[in-house]
């Protein structure tokens, strides 16, 4: 590997999902030099909505109006879950610097506050969450009001039905309307894509021409929502200017993914990162990684579209996610940890994984598999020792947790990221500069 | 009892898989009136859980000559009479390393015997016509084999049927018999969506349960001795083989492998079971079936698997009336006259292959009872192809979607290629019988939820573009997700793991963690302003 060039760093951070994302960003902030590894793919999949803690316990699906309360509990009750590891004024201080981050790279959420908000999804359902886009933030108030509202959508959107959401409401909002709309300029297309519209309303022509076939459709509505396609990068201004021209609240819609407010984080998170001076490598992927015995650093060997690239990092924050995010490998019979096959806290045997019932209240043993941590957030090896003693891991890649169940995707994700870079920078201040 | 609420027909057969159906049309076409009602939908029982394999006969000529005699013959008129539902791919027989040599040398001559074509294929040149095939291949033969589709076979028969004056009655189950002497005067059903209970008098009844037949007979006061044998199959991400290739030793696990569409089926197990509820896959006959196959086709090891299911084969005892003309011990039919009834039959047992065969017997006993006397028609009448039972064939929707691209006809199963125009089609025929289409009703008729995602994002779009064309009305879209989702998870579970677990997470990321569709109480009051109950001290 004569030719591969060498970036030598504090920390790597290896993940560019939610938790990949906070931890560089943490990272950064506390001023380490970070290299982060991976693309940010399993962001597409994100709904914009930042889950701290809906619902708790996960088997008598209790929700809850404080998240806070929520934790406290939690912490009390599930002291091996990761978030019961930090203390609630940590959590509240990485969900202040992750959204004020946000906000800086232009996407904005409505302040936090001390309570979820509940908001509309696109089948209808009602999901508890906690930080809104500002986007959002109008439906969330007119969902509590309930106001007479006008729903619009786009024919050829095959993942969005005004009318569906509409019917599954039904008498819990009678003033709630539909209205489908052909999207001007694509009146021909079989199907549309959430992403292309999303772009095309960053134009004002596009956009006045969609104001125009709206604004008869307003009727006696007091606030208007739409699917999550207005904007990308200027999402704000697009929000602003419809809010503008129709003279009342405008609210986007969460859809499922690949969604517009997933890329919007997608690409804030990439700015956020970038202004801090993460250096990224988002199209390679860890070939190797080896760690030098005592405090010595870690080499990680890359592969990628930019050739054969070794980084030299003093600390290591896995952040791989679970099996979407290739985190974690499912064989037939275990489940291993995919780059340094680190030993996973799983059920038994694979009869057990998951329940016969989709739905089960209880959730799937699997989804609580991960890897076990130290109180320094290092992962164990199988003797019960840290791994390596500047080896980190955040996100949903700990075990004992069931993000998709307790509606904790987000915290899980940020809370973590910043107890692992608290330790990350502790464990380097203690061996000093070099 | 009110009469004014009875249906009368000639004969009431009671099940919809594929030997009911084809009894149905058989006898609309000899000119007789029937009602068919199924208690859950067409092929819902072993008729939908099998391979779809429309066997030579091959596998049975060492132990159970006269099935395959049936097979072949069967197999050849069903090519020609349904040749909108088989894909004549040609079998391989292949023997591997350590299998048992007399077997292989015999089979040549067993085939002969039952009059089935098995040409010996040279085994490098086998190799390269399948590359999937075992490099410790020893031994191979060419069979007559094809794939069937089940599903198309029935839907059509039942099509048939219906437009001959059949009528159809599904999710309906069968909760009595009135007897009579030496005969049923009326039976009993209950519709399974809460519907109002209702009586059939018909001259003749033939239980055509499949498995459940011993439940139907034993009701009707009847008895028959049956057991049940579990049967699991595996469905590959990908098509493996051009071929059928069957394992040449005599049966056993996992020895068929059945290229289907764009995927292959592996199996089955045998497993005898005591009762019909809850059958599904278990991860323990998944793991044996992987084992098992991948010594023909190596490459089912690593595999990825995107469902599993299992059917209950029904399996006949030696006792209770059983017809004389039966010709096979592969299926049976009762006239129950022994036991005090005249106007019974059960037809059960059996195989797909043999299925119009069936049919054809049945026809025979209720047509002599009835004093009928027009023969069946089915072995030389092709079945009549029906554009609405076409979408289950792999390769259909996308074929039928290039042709309508000008138009707008947006795609809502991805990977499958299952247009919006498609399903509106399925919609409106089920709509024409009278029916309340569902998701799941249009899962069974088409490719829907069939591809890698198993229904987590086709669903969603699918029940959206029916709420928009009024098919789906208030909150029951929820409901609708929720049941297709959890009956392709009941398929999912014994198949988890690699990458097909990711795209399962995947599901579940977002129909819990994005749609919170596993809570029951979205913690939203029932008017605006309100607190609801409980929840604001947390």
């Amino acid at each position: 590997m004569k030719d591969a060039s060498c970036i030598s760093c504090d920390v790597a951070v290896i993940g560019a999902g939610m938790a990949g994302m906070a931890a560089a960003l943490f990272a950064a902030q506390r001023g380490l030099r970070c290299v982060q590894i991976g693309n940010g793919g399993s962001l597409l999949f994100a709904s914009g909505l930042l889950d701290l803690l809906g619902v708790y316990p996960v088997a008598e699906r209790r929700l809850w109006r404080s998240p806070y309360e929520a934790l406290a509990l939690l912490a009390r009750e599930q002291a091996e879950h990761p978030m019961a590891r930090l203390a609630v004024a940590s959590i509240r201080s990485a969900f202040e610097s992750f959204v004020t981050a946000l906000a800086s790279a232009g996407l904005r959420y409505a302040p936090l506050g001390e309570f979820n908000r509940k908001v509309l999804t696109s089948i209808g359902t009602v999901k508890t969450t906690f930080g809104v886009p500002r986007s959002m933030i109008a439906g969330a108030a007119a969902l509590e009001a309930r106001p007479p509202c006008l729903l619009v959508d786009f024919r050829g959107l095959r993942e969005f039905s005004a009318r569906q959401i509409v019917a599954t409401l039904g008498e819990r909002w009678p003033g709630l309307r539909h209205q489908r709309i052909e999207f001007p300029g694509a009146e021909s297309a079989p199907e549309l894509y959430a992403a292309h519209l999303a772009r095309a309303l960053e134009s004002r022509l596009m956009r006045e021409r969609t104001i125009n076939l709206v604004k008869p459709l307003l009727g006696d509505a007091r606030a208007v929502g739409f699917p999550a396609v207005l904007g990308l990068a200027r999402a704000g201004e697009v929000h602003a200017a419809f809010e503008e021209a129709l003279g009342m609240p405008v609210f986007e819609i969460p859809t499922m993914p690949t969604s517009v407010p997933g890329l919007r984080l997608l690409g804030a998170l990439e700015t956020a990162v970038s202004k801090l001076g993460v250096r990224r490598r988002h199209q390679a992927s860890v070939r190797a990684l080896v760690f030098s015995a005592g405090a010595g650093p870690a080499t990680l060997e890359l592969d990628g579209a930019q050739g054969g690239e070794r980084v030299v990092a003093r600390a290591v924050v896995l952040a791989t996610g679970r099996f979407t995010g290739r985190g974690l490998t499912a064989y037939r019979g275990q489940v291993r940890e995919s780059i340094l096959g680190l030993p996973v806290h799983q059920p038994d045997s694979r009869e057990t994984w998951h329940q016969r019932d989709f739905l089960d209240p209880s959730g799937h043993a699997i989804n609580r598999a991960g890897l076990e941590i130290d109180s320094a957030w290092r992962p164990l090896d199988a003797a019960g020792r840290p791994a390596w003693p500047r080896l980190f891991a955040a996100g949903s890649i700990l075990a004992h947790q069931d993000w998709m169940r307790a509606k904790c995707g987000s915290g899980l994700a940020i809370a973590t990221a910043w107890g692992a870079v608290e330790q990350v920078a502790r464990q380097l201040r203690r061996v000093g500069a070099g | 009892m009110n009469s004014a609420s009875s249906v009368q027909t000639q004969v009431l057969i009671i099940g919809g898989g594929v030997t009911g159906t084809a009894l149905a049309r058989d006898l609309a076409l000899r000119g007789v009136d029937c009602v068919l009602v199924e208690m859950d939908d067409i092929n819902a029982g072993a008729s939908g859980r099998n391979h779809g394999l429309l066997h030579s006969g091959a596998r049975y000529v060492a132990g159970d000559r006269e099935a395959a005699v049936d097979c072949r013959s069967e197999g050849d008129i069903l090519k020609r009479m349904a040749k909108q539902a088989i894909q004549d791919t040609g079998g391989y027989y292949v023997a591997v390393q350590g299998d048992d040599e007399r077997y292989i040398a015999d089979f040549p001559s067993c085939c002969a015997r039952s009059g089935i074509s098995a040409r010996v294929v040279d085994v490098a040149l086998a190799r390269e016509l399948e590359p999937a095939l075992s490099p410790r291949t020893i031994a191979v033969f060419e069979v007559p084999d094809a794939s069937i589709d089940p599903f198309r076979l029935s839907l059509e028969s039942m099509a048939h049927a219906q437009s001959l004056g059949a009528r159809l009655m599904r999710r309906t189950r069968v909760v009595g018999f009135e007897r009579e002497g030496r005969q049923i005067r009326a039976v009993r059903l209950q519709s399974r969506n809460g519907g109002q209970a209702q009586r059939i008098e018909a001259a003749q009844v033939v239980n055509a349960a499949g498995a459940w037949a011993r439940e139907v007979a034993l009701l009707a006061g009847a008895p028959i001795e049956m057991s049940y044998s579990k049967g699991t199959l595996l469905v590959t991400h990908t098509r493996l083989a051009g071929r059928v290739v069957n394992r040449l030793r005599l049966p056993g696990n996992a020895d068929i492998m059945m290229p289907g569409g764009t995927v292959s089926i592996v199996g089955t197990t045998s497993t005898r079971v005591d009762a019909l509820d809850d059958i599904r896959p278990t991860t323990l006959e998944a793991d044996l079936i992987v084992a098992e196959a991948s010594r023909m086709l190596p490459a089912l090891a690593a595999m990825r698997y995107v469902r599993a299911y299992a059917g209950v084969r029904p399996l006949v005892g030696a006792t209770g009336g059983r017809d004389a003309r039966a010709v096979s011990r592969g299926y049976a039919l009762f006239n129950h006259e022994d036991q005090g009834l005249d106007n019974l039959a059960t037809i059960t047992g059996g195989k797909l292959t043999t299925c119009r065969l069936m049919a054809e017997r049945a026809a025979d006993l209720v047509c002599r009872r009835l004093g009928v006397t027009r023969a069946c028609v089915t072995a030389t009448l092709p079945l009549p192809a029906v554009p609405e039972c076409a979408w289950t064939e792999p390769g259909h929707s996308p074929r039928a979607w290039m042709r309508t691209l000008r138009l707008k006809d947006p795609l809502l199963c991805e990977c499958e290629m299952v247009s919006g125009s498609a399903v509106d089609a399925i919609y409106a025929a089920l709509r024409a019988a009278g029916d309340t289409p569902t998701l799941t009703d249009i899962g069974l008729r088409s490719r829907v939820g069939k591809g890698a995602c198993q229904g987590a994002f086709c669903a969603l779009r699918t029940s959206a573009h029916l709420y928009q064309g009024g098919g789906f009305q208030g909150s029951r879209g929820l409901a609708e997700i929720l049941d297709f989702v959890g009956e392709r998870w009941r398929g999912q579970r014994a198949v988890l793991w690699g990458e097909q677990l990711a795209q399962a997470e995947l599901m579940e990321a977002l129909h819990c963690g994005l749609f919170g569709e596993e809570l029951q109480d979205d913690g939203l009051p029932d008017a605006p302003g309100q607190v609801a109950a409980g929840r604001a001290q947390r």
